[in-house]
């Protein structure tokens, strides 16, 4: 199969999907000639104009908001959120108004809404432009939030949300942007709602979304030379989540490792968490971990930033604390 | 003295403001007799504005308003008997009982909605003129709001992307001189919200808004140049409301003398001395209007009283479209 970058399957999919609906539009700071921040709209102005590829202003609530008047009206509007950091503007459009109104309106309407954005550290950009906020929401009944991990689902979940009826908030991955991963070419849906197992094992599940399933992998590997076989799964969709897929292998193994780059208190792992306890506790061995974040914000300094978001060898040594059973 | 529009038409729109007027007087009493669930705004004094802006829209044109809504969903064809089952939290209410007063939406008649959050309506409401230009269709959509929501950065965001982009929208603020407790000149240097946003390349226009006529031909103004593609305009009506914030309220922080002064501007009495100037309204014909609306309030509070509650198995359905491609 053809291999892409990751930033490419995302512009694929908004070029098909805008190609096969008229009602795709994409609205955003820099997106147009810029081809934004990190270049993902780049070219896609010239193909369907300014009307369909909209530069705001610097506006996130505003835009946002105006982004949710669109998708309740016929439009199905794809807003680009330049650094995830930025989209605490736009929370309140989000919460109060994209997140709510089906549910606050009897099901009268439909918000068919993607917000997409990057997120993460690993690139030395500082406090206010490294950090996950997915938690808050995964947290808030109403938005469905996909975070892929690979260039392929990259293209097919984003396919998926342009076509969800719900707002869905479409977690990207700075540094994924540059891997490159088989793509199939022409169009698929990644399902919502479904993990999938990157990697088969039997003595520990480490679950994982976004670029920090690349991290379990790795750790998954150097595991294998210690002769621990590491399930990894990666969630794909952390609203809803695929509790299924969760239980499957959490009953496998017995065991489980749950991954996030977002601060540790009240994350997206410590619902995981309380799932796995609630769902799974019978199947345990051993006690349930997670791995995520320190609770202070993302420092620049690269050394720094290495010391307070997880990776591979944080990961393994949890993993086989639990295996090892110390 | 004459008028150029239709007498039939002119006494329909008095009517509905006695209706308005009558409704929110019988609720505001139900509330201090605590017959009513949660709280309530109403817009006694306001009516002018309700159905004067209102009256210059056509009836697919869209809506969207703010917590003090009753009277803009009755003026755009609401009917009193649905809105009184959604404050009493009936399954019969517009929205099943699950919005109540603040967060009103009936698509049937353009009413797109209401939101319990200061000026996020008005984000929404330019998102849903987007749609229009983008999808061509003529309609246009009149967003309402106060004076204390002109302070929020999100409608100046909006104010300023409807006026670039040239949106089909009328943004109509009922100045009534408060946000609460919050005079409008302690809130801002300008206090004219006319003059603060002509800066903005947008239309403005300052209007009596306790006179019917005078609200109708601003916005009807206004309406002709968002549907020539003209874009957007600002109409500030300067109005009051005779009642207290909410339920809870005992007007501290204004004079009885000042109340008084617009009291005597009573938008019923400034519209029955016109329509009887025109000869079209005696005393027998207000009388039967009056009849008539107490008539209707009454119904409207039967069929709220006798609706069943919403069943307790639904509270959670209607929360996502969930129609997802795979
Ligand atoms: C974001 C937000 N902040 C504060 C409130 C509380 N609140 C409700 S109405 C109101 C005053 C609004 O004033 P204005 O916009 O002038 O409308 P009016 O009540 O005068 O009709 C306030 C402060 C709210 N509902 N939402
Ligand atoms: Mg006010």
């Amino acid at each position: 199969m053809r291999e892409l970058y990751y930033s490419h399957a995302i512009r694929e999919a908004l070029e098909e999907e805008m190609e096969r609906d008229e009602c795709v539009i994409l609205l955003g700071e820099d997106l147009a000639e810029y081809g934004g921040a990190f270049k993902i709209t780049a070219d896609i102005v010239g193909r369907f104009g300014p009307e369909r590829v909209r530069n705001t202003p610097i506006s996130e609530a505003g835009f946002v908001g105006v982004a949710v008047g669109a998708a309740l009206t016929g439009l199905r509007p794809v807003v680009e959120i330049m650094f995830m950091d930025f989209i605490t503007l736009a929370m309140d459009q989000l919460i109060n108004h994209a997140a709510k109104f089906r549910y606050m309106y009897n099901g009268k309407v439909k918000v068919p809404l993607v917000v997409r954005t990057p997120a993460g550290a690993g690139r030395a950009y500082g406090p206010t432009h490294s950090q996950s906020l997915e938690r808050h929401f995964v947290a808030t009944p109403g938005l469905v939030v996909l975070a892929p991990a690979t260039a392929e689902d990259a293209k097919g979940m984003l396919k998926a949300a342009i076509r969800c009826d719900d707002p869905v908030v479409f977690v990207e991955s700075k540094v994924l942007y540059g891997r490159r991963g088989p793509v199939p070419e022409g169009d698929y849906v990644t399902p919502i709602g479904r993990a999938r197992v990157a990697r088969e094992g039997k003595d520990v599940s480490i679950l994982a979304y976004s670029r920090m399933v690349e991290e379990a992998l790795r750790a998954a590997d150097a595991l294998a030379k210690h002769g621990i076989s590491a399930e990894v799964v990666d969630l794909r969709s952390l609203a809803p989540l695929d509790l299924g897929a969760i239980a499957e292998s959490v009953s496998k193994t017995g065991r489980v490792v749950v991954v996030e780059e977002g601060n540790t208190t009240g994350g997206v792992a410590a619902e995981i968490l309380a799932r796995i306890i609630e769902e799974c506790f019978y199947d345990l061995q051993a006690p349930p971990r997670r791995v995520a974040a320190a609770d202070v914000p993302v420092p620049a300094s690269p050394t720094l930033e290495r010391t307070v978001v997880p990776d591979a060898s944080v990961i393994g040594r949890a993993a086989a604390a639990l295996v090892l059973g110390d | 003295m004459n008028t150029p529009y239709p007498p039939e038409e002119l006494l329909s729109h008095y009517r509905l403001m006695l209706l308005i007027r009558r409704f929110e007087t019988v609720l505001s009493d139900l509330f201090g007799e605590g017959l009513v669930p949660g709280t309530a705004h109403f817009c006694i004094g306001q009516e002018a504005c309700a159905v004067g802006a209102t009256a210059s829209l056509q009836a697919d044109d869209l809506v969207t308003s703010n917590h003090r809504g009753h009277g803009h969903l009755i003026a755009k064809g609401g009917e009193p008997a649905r809105l009184m089952a959604e404050l009493f939290g009936k399954s019969t209410g517009y929205c099943g009982g699950r919005s109540g007063s603040q967060h009103l939406c009936e698509l049937k008649i353009g009413f797109l909605g209401s939101n319990g959050i200061t000026g996020g309506m008005v984000a929404v409401g330019t998102g849903a003129a987007l749609s229009q230009k983008l999808l061509g269709t003529n309609r246009v959509v009149l967003s309402f709001f106060g004076d204390g929501a002109t302070g929020q950065g999100v409608l100046q965001e909006a104010l300023n992307m409807a006026a670039t982009w040239r949106l089909p929208i009328v943004f109509f603020c009922e100045n009534n001189g408060y946000a609460m407790s919050m005079p409008v000149e302690r809130a801002f240097a300008e206090p004219s919200v006319a003059r603060r946003f002509a800066g903005f390349g947008l239309s403005t226009e300052m209007v009596d808004g306790m006179d019917y006529f005078a609200v109708r031909e601003a916005a009807e103004r206004a309406v002709a140049r968002a549907r020539q593609g003209e874009g957007p305009t600002l109409v500030e009506a300067l109005t009051y409301r005779f009642c207290g914030h909410s339920k809870s309220d005992d007007c501290s922080y204004r004079t009885r003398e000042e109340e008084q002064r617009w009291i005597e501007r009573d938008p019923l009495h400034l519209m029955r001395r016109r329509l009887s100037e025109l000869g079209l309204l005696d005393v027998a014909g207000e009388e039967d209007f009056q009849r008539q609306v107490e008539a209707e309030v009454q119904a409207a509070l039967a069929y709220a009283r006798s609706s069943s509650d919403p069943d307790p198995a639904t509270a959670t359905s209607n929360l996502f479209a969930g129609t997802y491609p795979d």
